[in-house]
């Protein structure tokens, strides 16, 4: 209890240097985590745009369709198959589709689009194509017979709804596949290389226009938390037919990995740098308070103060001073967060362009996860308490009559 | 009886790899209950064969006896422990902790010892009524005058209840009726309790309460004198 009241005491003894003290811990929490959640936010907003907006966390496919993407590679489905997915606690929606290329035609132009069959009501949990349509309207069954065109696809072919578009490809085994379709609506998606390519069809229509009738290109899963993708694959793989490929998003986009990756290590430099200057401003501190009170030091000694003592009692001075700290940086760093997250940075002009050119859309918003926060806030208490250690191991070397001497 | 034993101490300096000899070859018995005086001109190896006695510097050759433990022989945590309940110090400046009241000064030193707080309490509000200090227990160091600090400084060397007290030039801050009021009180504490105090003085009013004055010079006892 003295230590306590020693320790407590002592801070307050040089306001401005304990202010100055906390002050630079409070900077750091505070710079580290809005950084480390913007940087988060954006890997969120990336993984949201490609994953989970398009292929699904994971993926339930043929052996092989992976790194040879045609029907040949297609799975057989039965209704055994989507009930034992179905059954996983873990999986919030299941969406089956066929995905193939085709040449499709307007009444001047051709040029090569994505087709992606898809199944009417399950899409709207994951690419939601309802709320893309700008002109136009959704398919009422999986046997409708239109189309949905990507705006950019549409533009170039001249088509608009009403219009007819044809497309022709290579089907199932060897087919050719040809068809003619009413365009019902128009869909425009934020990523530019989407927007330029795409075009839906209903499942049943797409598995008729290409001769696979019963069969699918993939599965795709979205779970509660991208994060734990690596466990629920895991889990699906237990339950699942061994000759299935289930592939997490990682291994589905890993030039998307990679990207993370990159912009994570620039970002951590930065951080480290941070780290750095908030650590050198600390231990400055750290050494002024220690010299200022070197003879007190020795005087403690030379009266009968055990070296463990005044370790403790300096311990506790500094975890005081780097808990206040880090408290109110974590308390300064919380309203900033959730503010950038309701209210999400956007970009405009040359930047959006570039940024739409990566596949994302045009605006940072922060994550609130509270793990980021907690990170940061932890790393910067680390440094602060490894940077305390200074007045520990010059105690360690003090002798009190040179300690005392003025 | 002989609480300090000091057999041929040396203490040589090495300043810009000049020797300095503060010390040479000092013999000293002090018994119980003795009111010291170590005098000398400045640079005479008061203040170093005071540190020396209290175990804060090591000697260059010599040994010192306290009770019969061989000081120097003590590991560096046992020789902090062996201070903390065999000596007793009063510095020049007085060296409170700042941050703590008068009373939180003494028991201080009773908690370090490993007391009970209620008693370490009472223990310290019972030393700062023998100083003459009861009506201000609470008051921190620095709304204190220095005779009042030293006298706290006192009441935290006898806390521990040491076999001896150290004072460095303990008047030399004070004024001549903070100065006669110390050495009254002192001098009481030696009389009614039979503490031993060994003090190191310029200050001449320590010099003529003291029972017995060692007078140094160049690093050696010159003269030895009981009153």
């Amino acid at each position: 209890m003295l230590y306590l009241k020693l320790a407590w005491r002592n801070i307050w003894r040089n306001k401005r240097r304990t202010f100055i003290t906390m002050g630079s811990i409070v900077m750091a929490v505070v710079l580290a985590s809005v950084m480390a959640a913007m940087q988060q936010g954006q890997y969120t907003q990336m993984i949201d745009n490609t994953v989970g907006s398009f292929s699904g966390h994971i993926q339930v496919q043929a052996p092989g369709y992976q790194d040879e993407p045609t029907l040949e590679n297609s799975l057989e489905v039965d209704t055994s198959l989507l009930h034992q997915l179905s059954e996983n606690q873990d999986i919030l929606a299941i969406v089956p589709r066929i995905e193939s290329f085709a040449l499709a035609a307007g009444l001047q132009k051709t040029k090569a689009g994505m087709v992606i069959g898809i199944d009417v009501e399950a899409e709207q949990d994951l690419s939601k194509p309802n709320e893309k349509i700008i002109e136009g309207s959704y398919f009422t069954s999986n046997t409708d017979p239109g189309t949905l065109v990507a705006e950019g696809l549409a533009d170039y072919l001249e088509l608009s709804v009403g219009d007819t578009l044809v497309l022709l490809s290579q089907g199932y085994q060897g087919l050719s596949a040809a068809g003619l379709f009413p365009v019902t609506g128009i869909l425009k998606f934020g990523i530019p290389q989407m927007n330029n390519s795409i075009l839906y069809l209903p499942l049943e229509t797409a598995q008729q226009f290409y001769g696979v009738s019963g069969r699918l290109t993939s599965i795709a899963l979205l779970t509660e938390n991208p994060k734990k993708t690596d466990q629920v694959v895991s889990k699906i793989e237990k339950n699942l037919n061994p000759n299935l490929a289930v592939l997490g998003w990682q291994t589905l986009m890993p030039e998307l990995v990679q990207a993370i990756q990159a912009d994570w290590g620039s970002g951590l430099i930065v951080l480290m740098v941070l780290y750095m200057v908030v650590g050198f401003g600390i231990l400055g501190t750290v050494l002024m308070m220690t010299a200022e009170r070197r003879f007190e030091f020795g005087v403690m000694m030379a009266i009968g103060t055990s070296r463990a003592r005044m370790a403790v009692m300096i311990v506790l001075e500094m975890l005081f001073i780097i808990s206040l700290g880090t408290l109110l940086g974590f308390m300064i760093s919380i309203p900033i967060i959730y503010y950038f997250n309701l209210n999400p940075i956007y970009f405009t002009g040359e930047m959006a362009t570039v940024i739409e050119e990566y596949g994302m859309e045009p605006f940072i918003r922060f994550s609130t996860d509270p793990m980021v926060l907690y990170i940061q806030a932890e790393i910067v208490f680390v440094i602060a308490l490894l940077v305390s250690l200074y007045p520990l191991l010059y105690m360690k070397r003090m002798e009190p009559v040179k300690a005392m001497r003025r | 009886m002989a609480i300090i034993e000091i057999h041929n101490i040396t203490k040589v300096y090495n300043t810009d790899q000049v020797p300095v000899h503060a010390l040479n070859g000092v013999d000293l018995n002090i018994n119980e209950g003795e009111f010291t005086a170590i005098v000398g001109p400045s640079g005479s190896g008061k203040t170093t064969l005071l540190n020396i006695i209290g175990g804060l510097d090591k000697p260059t050759s010599g040994k010192v006896f306290i009770n019969q433990t061989d000081m120097f022989a003590l590991s560096g945590r046992k020789l902090i422990d062996f201070r903390l309940h065999h000596i007793g110090f009063v510095f020049q400046a007085y060296n409170l902790i700042p941050v703590l009241t008068a009373k939180e000064n003494v028991a201080f030193i009773l908690q370090m010892q490993g007391q009970p707080s209620r008693q370490c309490e009472e223990h310290a509000l019972q030393l700062l009524e023998a100083v003459g200090l009861e009506d201000k227990v609470d008051k921190r160091p620095a709304e204190l005058s220095g005779g009042q600090q030293q006298r706290v400084a006192v009441a935290r060397a006898l806390a521990s209840k040491p076999d001896f007290v150290l004072a460095d030039e303990p008047t030399a801050n004070l004024d001549s009726a903070s100065t006669n009021n110390l050495l009254d009180m002192m001098g009481s504490l030696n009389e009614r309790e039979k503490i031993t105090f060994i003090f190191s003085t310029h200050d001449q009013r320590v010099v003529e309460r003291a029972k017995r004055v060692i007078n140094l010079v160049d690093g050696k006892v010159e003269s030895d004198e009981y009153r």
